[in-house]
């Protein structure tokens, strides 16, 4: 508990910068993944990553030293050179998107082993860190680092400002908006340049490997939660700061353990969590949606079932007789415990009275039983009359939807047919 | 002596992974080879844990399963989370990555004897490191080219045996299946191959070496062809010649042998793509003139 | 009279909303059958569900009397044109030649009397000067015409066939006729989705109408009325395009479990 309170009080500067770092990097990368993700080019991030290597090298090798300015346009240079690259193979060969991405990375990246090997061998002095290229350093960012990200950071999120909606229409429908007159060119030249710099950042902290986590993983999280653009750039940069502080924290606590591959684990983890638990389309919310929908299919069934036990006594006008469960499942055959827990709930809602295991239906419950059978019949009417089924077959295929009906459809259906009142089953 | 052992081993490497990379490059999977090869990490890390002795091949096929386990994995996210298919790839690739990484770094007092760089790269230098040496003075050749040439051996086996049904799956996996082709397991036969492949190999080229030597040949040879058998044959050429010329290169220079070989592979693509758009211009504007003229 | 496929109560899903629903239908045998409906009707889906590459929620499907399994070498299908790569590695020959794969033959050699089955098939669709031939250099007719020459390599008596017919040329479409007829002659059923309405009466003895339930189904004659083009074609069944959309947003099972009395 006490590193814990150590962590979250920055007593030791480093958690600062790491902390801070993060927030940073992270941003950067998940705002540029959510519009790739969008444009289902997730894995042009990847490619980039492996892309910027060896531009470090020969920036490195330019200058004959770590300057960070030479640094900086050798990856630029690069990086921007993969995305073209891929382009140009999958527009002018037969090679596809899959093997163009395959191809350039794993050539930029043995191209950067290469150049590696060179400066290890050849430059004077260190190779100036260049290997903590391949698996970050997040452990390390120091105050000059976190500047540049933050400024790096910030330069992305005012380019998405500002140019907000051609963003959108581009990820969208390029062609549309290339049809809108807009600067199409122009525009994948901004998205590309964000995202080699957002990658040029992510890097440091994550290594080549793992920084397609942070431009991936935030956005297919996100996506579980919302529709909305901004909601999800919003959400999609929580979870990346959280997991990226996470992580942090994990290294803090325990020596010898490294950031970048518990940032990853933290994302996929509350990736997971979006899956099982989102109210969208997550698991739990399909699980509950289901038990809400057996439980109307069973009230309603048992409404249905007395109702045409009236029918047969032909007193559906009054719909007065009291009746055992047994009777009911004369009527239809339902799962006992199923049919008494639907009994008892019925009764809760006040749609039947209980006497003596004798049940009848309430004024609501002669209501909702009429709006139900009313609604199986009106919808066996439709198929008769507007496709073709056989007779024996109506019955069943109007049987789940009653439950679904609702009263806008209800209306129609009425006017499409002209009908008023309760149908008979009379094909 | 050495660089013939070298050679030969990295050949190897080049053959098994050319030849499964046409499929994949076939059926536009180039990047679920790609995140395979990264995702075995964990794989390997619990082989070596298990293993006292570097690697027992049982173990090794053991950590095949992490790749197949891989592709369930990218399956479920796509079809049953509805996650685009490349996020799906990007996601289990890079979260069983880090698990390896983790296990490494947690067990690195342990036994576990793993350099990240090796995994990455691998070091083919060292191949001759771990010597098979019979009767007690006769070499017969570097361990690890066995170990290739017996995934050699299974890969070969399999895709000569399997042939029309990799063939099937790769062009029209629908109609296969109205054929009652059980589609489903070929696809994981084939990703139970790559993994196999990137084990085996990793120990020589390192497991990211695998992909530039899954893709790269199989799409140049794609450029050549339009016939799958000598596809395949030219993926290994291709694959062998950048071995070859990858090799001097690096020696010449004086740096990665891996790398160079990648690199000169990645060169020869480009260098292909360029001259057959030339001849197809030249063609079609042949083409032209003659056509103008009749 | 034996029918060629038995479709009983069959519900397809896509994404929880039905794509077909409900459809109950028997198709006479040795005659030439269309599958008419607009866009997005569930065309491709009946033909996919039939050939057991989709899962129906409910309901089930025979063929000749029996489960697809029983007597799949009975059966070819003919998938769109645009559901492969044309670049694929292949000539004309290879991929007739997959016609004669089968479950159990995979794993051996092909035998002499495929190779002849595999000419004459080529030989019948008129491809016999390009057998050789990359696919990817063939017309889009041609291409087509090498998808039914891997049918009839089948050696099937049921062929169920996507849209083959659209982006073809006039010859092409015509020696397909010819071969439809030929194929009847010899008392084979052919399914075909189709969608040029102009053309129906006059290539297909029976018709299903289909959006996304059956509209009608009979001869062209029975099937062609205002009243049964208007149900499918005219957003009469806008009611049902609602309902579907509530299936999908409420998650709603299709089918009760156990209810059917």
């Amino acid at each position: 508990m006490n590193s814990f309170i150590d962590f979250i009080s920055f007593k030791d500067p480093n958690v600062i910068y790491v902390v801070l770092g993060m927030v940073f990097i992270n941003s950067s990368s998940v705002l540029i993944g959510t519009f790739a993700y969008l444009r289902k080019r997730s894995l042009i991030g990847d490619a980039v990553a492996h892309s910027l290597l060896p531009g470090l090298c020969l920036g490195y090798i330019l200058a004959g030293e770590k300057d960070i300015t030479y640094l900086f346009l050798g990856a630029f240079v690069t990086g921007w050179l993969s995305t073209y690259l891929v382009d140009y193979i999958v527009n002018k060969t037969k090679v596809k998107q899959d093997a163009a991405i395959g191809i350039v990375l794993s050539g930029f990246f043995f191209f950067f082993v290469v150049l590696l090997t060179y400066i290890q061998k050849n430059a004077a002095g260190n190779q100036g860190g260049l290997d903590h290229f391949l698996f970050g350093q997040a452990a390390a960012i120091n105050k000059q680092e976190v500047m540049l990200f933050a400024i790096v950071c910030i330069a992305i999120l005012l380019s998405i400002m500002i140019f907000y909606r051609w963003l959108i229409s581009v990820s969208f429908n390029m062609d549309f908006a290339a049809s809108m007159g807009l600067p199409v060119k122009a525009i994948e030249f901004l998205i590309t340049s964000l995202t080699v710099l957002a990658i040029a950042t992510g890097i440091q902290a994550l290594g080549v490997i793992l920084t397609a986590a942070l431009v991936i993983t935030p956005a297919a999280a996100a996506r579980f939660w919302t529709h909305n653009l901004r909601w999800m750039l919003v959400l999609a940069v929580s979870i990346s700061v959280i997991s990226g502080i996470g992580g942090a924290y994990v290294s803090y606590i325990k020596s010898g353990m490294p950031t970048g591959p518990w940032v990853v684990l933290f994302l996929s983890l509350i990736t997971l969590m979006s899956f099982s638990f989102s109210t969208r389309k997550g698991i739990l919310a399909s699980y509950l949606k289901a038990r809400k929908n057996k439980a109307k299919i069973l009230h309603e069934n048992i409404l249905k079932a007395i109702y045409q036990h009236h029918e047969q006594l032909e007193a559906e006008g009054e719909l007065d007789y009291s009746l055992m469960s047994s009777e009911i499942l004369k009527i239809r055959l339902f799962d006992t415990t199923e049919l008494l827990k639907g009994l008892r709930n019925l009764k809760r809602k006040g749609f039947i009275r209980e006497d003596n295991k004798m049940f009848s239906l309430t004024a609501e419950g002669k209501k909702e039983s009429r709006r139900i059978v009313r609604l199986h019949r009106l919808w066996e009417q439709y198929l008769l009359k507007r496709t073709t089924i056989d007779t024996d077959h109506v019955h069943a295929g109007a049987e789940v939807i009653e439950h679904i009906l609702s009263p806008e459809i209800e209306r129609e259906l009425e006017i499409e047919l002209g009908i008023e009142g309760i149908p008979k089953e009379d094909y | 002596m050495n660089d013939f052992w070298i050679i030969l081993t990295a050949s190897l490497v080049a053959i098994n992974s050319a030849l499964l990379g046409s499929f994949l490059v076939l059926r536009k999977m180039s990047m679920i080879g790609d995140a395979i090869s990264h995702a075995v990490l964990p794989g390997i890390v619990v082989a070596y844990y298990f293993s006292e002795d570097k690697a027992s091949i049982f173990l090794l096929l053991g950590a095949t399963l992490t790749g197949v386990l891989t592709s369930l994995i990218i399956d479920f996210l796509s079809k049953k989370a509805k996650i685009q298919g490349d996020a799906s790839i990007g996601i289990t690739y890079t979260l069983l990555f880090a698990v390896g990484m983790i296990m490494i770094s947690g067990w690195m007092q342990g036994n576990v004897d793993i350099d990240l760089d090796c995994v990455l790269y691998g070091d083919i230098a060292l191949v001759n490191m771990d010597k098979v040496i019979v009767d007690g003075n006769l070499y017969v050749g570097p361990r690890a080219f066995y170990i290739e040439f017996l995934g050699f051996a299974i890969i070969g086996f399999c895709l000569w045996i399997g042939f029309k049904g990799f063939k099937l799956l790769s062009f029209n996996e629908d109609y296969a299946r109205s054929l009652g082709i059980a589609t489903g397991r070929w696809h994981y036969f084939l990703m139970g191959l790559v993994s196999l492949t990137t084990v085996v190999s990793f120990e020589v080229v390192g497991a990211v070496l695998v992909v530039g030597f899954l893709i790269i040949p199989a799409a140049t040879a794609q450029l050549m062809t339009d016939k799958l058998k000598p596809m395949l044959l030219y993926a290994c050429g291709f694959g062998i010649l950048a071995v070859i010329i990858g090799y001097f290169t690096a020696v010449y220079f004086d740096v990665s042998i891996t790398g160079s070989m990648v690199s000169v592979s990645t060169l020869i693509f480009l260098a292909i793509t360029v001259l057959k758009r030339r001849k197809r211009q030249t063609k079609a504007l042949l083409k032209s003139s003659t056509d103008l003229r009749g | 009279m034996k029918s060629s496929i038995e479709v009983h109560n069959l519900t397809t899903a896509y994404g929880g909303a039905p794509v077909l629903w409900d459809i109950d239908f028997q198709l006479p045998t040795g005659q030439i059958i269309g599958i008419i409906g607009p866009n997005g009707s569930g065309k491709t889906t009946l033909l996919k569900t039939i050939m057991g590459l989709l899962d129906p929620a409910s309901g089930f499907v025979k063929v000749f009397d029996q489960p697809l399994d029983k007597v799949r070498e009975k059966v070819a299908y003919v998938p769109q044109r645009e559901s492969v790569d044309w670049d694929f590695p292949a000539s004309v020959y290879d991929v007739v030649m997959m016609g004669r794969y089968r479950k159990y033959n995979l794993f051996k050699r092909t035998k002499d009397p495929d190779r002849e089955i595999v000419l004459q098939s080529i030989e019948k669709v008129g491809l016999s000067e390009f057998k050789d031939r990359q696919i990817s250099r063939l017309s889009g007719g041609q291409q087509q015409r090498v998808f039914v020459a891997r049918a009839l390599a089948q050696g099937a008596d049921l062929y169920l066939m996507d849209e083959p017919f659209v982006g073809v040329d006039a010859a092409t479409e015509n020696s397909i006729l010819n071969l439809l007829s030929e194929m009847k002659n010899e008392g084979k059923t052919v399914v075909i989705i189709h969608h040029d309405l102009q053309t129906v009466s006059d290539y297909f003895d029976y018709l299903l109408l289909l959006n996304t339930r059956l509209i009608a189904r009979g001869t062209p004659a029975e099937v062609l009325t205002k009243e049964n083009l208007t149900n499918a074609y005219g957003g009469q069944l806008t009611l049902l395009s609602k309902v579907v959309n509530l299936i999908k947003q409420n998650e709603f099972p299709i089918r009760e479990k156990d209810s059917d009395v």
